[in-house]
């Protein structure tokens, strides 16, 4: 549905985006992720035909944005980062002015506002004026203008910025049921997010990507990732540390409390992590240790990204926009 | 066509909704009935003809005219809508058009309400109405112009103050190339040829042999071609300065 080709953005010197390819599918939800001024925004300001790219080329349902802007304009829903919107105008008439827009009339048109309406709980402020409204339903007026024609494509700035935590969860279960049957592309900063409603996500850093993968694979590459985490109710954790470290499959531990008594044992190279796990718990029987809690780390999404973009961070240090 | 005509509807509301439009058509109709009856002496001419009150349309337009288009673009842009309405299926001309007119009817509309000052001449006496409806559309053509003036600087800059100045300057400048003082003065030291060049992009020139009931197609040319341009200039800035 949407398919990315090394698109490329540069602002005079400055290299904005440098050659970013990926592609997303129908039904897919893809997370994009990185720090600020990395070119999450720039990358969707190209897709959706806000800026035209510097190289490179992107593709919404076949049609290409710079040649066939109309179309692929058409099957696409936008929602840009800070949610902008008509200050002016009542939420019923931004909604019926975008759906107008999307070639919405007559009885399908109040159809498209209803549903959507219902869909972004807007009832109550449908006759108020945007620049009346608090953040969370000016966000959500938006949110609303990008489905209202119930778009194939749907490419989401930031969608839960400014929300409550109410709002957020309503949200991000909205795009993750949407996602059953579109293609999503949405940028964030939140990672539990990510692990929430995406079935795959893109690292970006300094305008290319660093990491693409289910967000279970992305967290395999934490460090943590296998540990065996053991909480026993009883004994002297050095004792116990020191037990672990002689099993074969034990590379290193860590005494993460003394009380509760709290190990960390991490895996070797070869050896996988269900293995060690067994070979703990034989061990546990055999000492009559009492297990509060044995198990599997399965690595951390922020230490990923903090692994991954750290060092440009500091590099870059502040924030270009 | 459609999206230029919902464009138009949006930014029509935006104008009523905000008091835009209502203070640009008070203080339009009570600065030309103010400036023809008291400083031109409507009345003291004893000439049944609007002359006295189209005269002051071209000093009045240069500060009213950039007031109601300056919000046109940068609006869009302190807003961030202009994110919104160009990621839309619609193409940037649709666009530059749906507020261009939308702009130009409030402007219109302004203009039809002096229409009093046409029953008062017909009731002092007898107008040659060609002259006046002549002067109406010279009139609404200077309206335009200035307008598409304001929506190329408006296009440029997220500052409403920057907008509105730059588009009083270049207007200012229009007015000025053909003002008879100005002209007069040229003629001291420019081949009159030059001073006839430079009078000929001055809207005063244009306008003052329509409003004398002389419809030449040179004129009408010359402010339709002033709005063609700065309007495909507004295009060329949108679209190549999308981003700031």
């Amino acid at each position: 549905m949407i398919q990315v080709r090394n698109l490329k953005k540069t602002f005079g010197p400055k290299v904005a985006v440098s050659g970013v390819s990926f592609k997303v599918e129908k039904g897919e939800v893809l997370g994009f992720l990185g720090p600020n001024g990395a070119g999450k925004s720039t990358t969707m300001r190209m897709i959706t035909g806000f800026i035209p790219p510097t190289d490179g080329e992107a593709i919404i349902g076949g049609f290409n944005i710079v040649e066939h802007p109309i179309e692929a304009k058409r099957l696409m829903g936008y929602l840009p980062e800070n949610a902008p919107s008509y200050a002016d105008m009542t939420v019923l008439g931004f909604l019926s002015f975008t759906a107008e827009l999307r070639g919405l009339s007559g009885a399908a048109q109040k159809k498209a506002v209803e549903r959507v309406v219902e869909m972004c709980f807007l009832e109550n402020v449908l006759h108020q004026s945007v620049e009346t409204l608090s953040k969370g339903y000016r966000h959500r007026t938006c949110f609303a203008q990008s489905i209202i024609h119930d778009p194939e494509v749907l490419i989401l700035d930031e969608p839960t910025d400014g929300l409550d935590p109410n709002q957020k969860h309503e949200v991000r279960t909205l795009i993750r049921k949407m996602g059953e049957t579109k293609a999503i592309i949405f940028s964030t900063h939140i990672l539990e997010e990510v692990e929430a409603v995406c079935s795959r996500a893109i690292i970006i850093d300094r305008g290319s990507i660093v990491a693409n993968g289910t967000p279970a694979e992305l967290k395999r590459r934490s460090a943590q990732a296998g540990a065996i985490t053991l909480r026993l109710g009883s004994g002297s954790a050095k004792a116990v540390a020191a037990k672990l470290d002689a099993l074969s499959g034990v590379e290193h531990t860590m005494i993460l409390s003394e009380t509760p008594l709290a190990v960390r044992a991490f895996p070797r190279k070869q050896t996988a992590s269900d293995d060690l796990a067994r070979a703990i718990s034989e061990i546990a029987m055999k000492e009559q240790w009492s297990i509060l809690e044995l198990h599997t780390e399965e690595g951390r999404l922020d230490e990923v990204f903090r692994t991954i973009t750290l060092p440009d961070t500091k590099v870059s240090g502040k924030e270009t926009k | 066509m459609k999206s230029v005509i919902t464009i138009a509807k949006r930014e029509l509301t935006g104008y009523f909704a905000s008091p835009v439009a209502f203070v640009f058509i008070v203080i339009f109709l009570m600065l030309s009935g103010f400036f023809s009856f008291m400083v031109s002496g409507f009345f003291e001419r004893g000439q049944a003809s609007l002359e006295s009150f189209f005269a002051w349309h071209p000093w009045l337009y240069l500060f009213l005219v950039p007031a109601v288009g300056m919000r046109m673009w940068s609006e869009e842009r302190r807003l961030g809508t202009l994110e919104l309405l160009l990621t839309m299926p619609v193409t940037p001309w649709q666009a530059i058009l749906g507020k261009f007119i939308a702009a130009w009817a409030v402007v219109a509309l302004a203009l039809g309400l002096t229409f009093p000052m046409w029953l008062t001449v017909n009731y002092l006496g007898n107008p040659d109405h060609g002259v006046i409806l002549a002067g109406y559309l010279g009139s609404f053509l200077m309206g335009g112009a200035y307008l598409a003036i304001t929506a190329m600087t408006s296009a440029m800059t997220r500052n409403q103050v920057v907008a509105f100045i730059v588009s009083v300057v270049l207007s200012l400048f229009l007015i000025l190339a053909g003002y008879p003082p100005v002209t007069n003065m040229l003629v001291h030291w420019a081949s009159p040829s030059l001073v006839d060049g430079i009078a000929a992009f001055s809207v005063m020139t244009h306008f003052e042999s329509i409003q004398k009931g002389v419809l030449d197609s040179r004129d009408i040319l010359y402010f339709l071609s002033v709005i063609v341009f700065s309007l495909f200039t507004t295009g060329v800035i949108v679209r190549t300065h999308r981003a700031g």
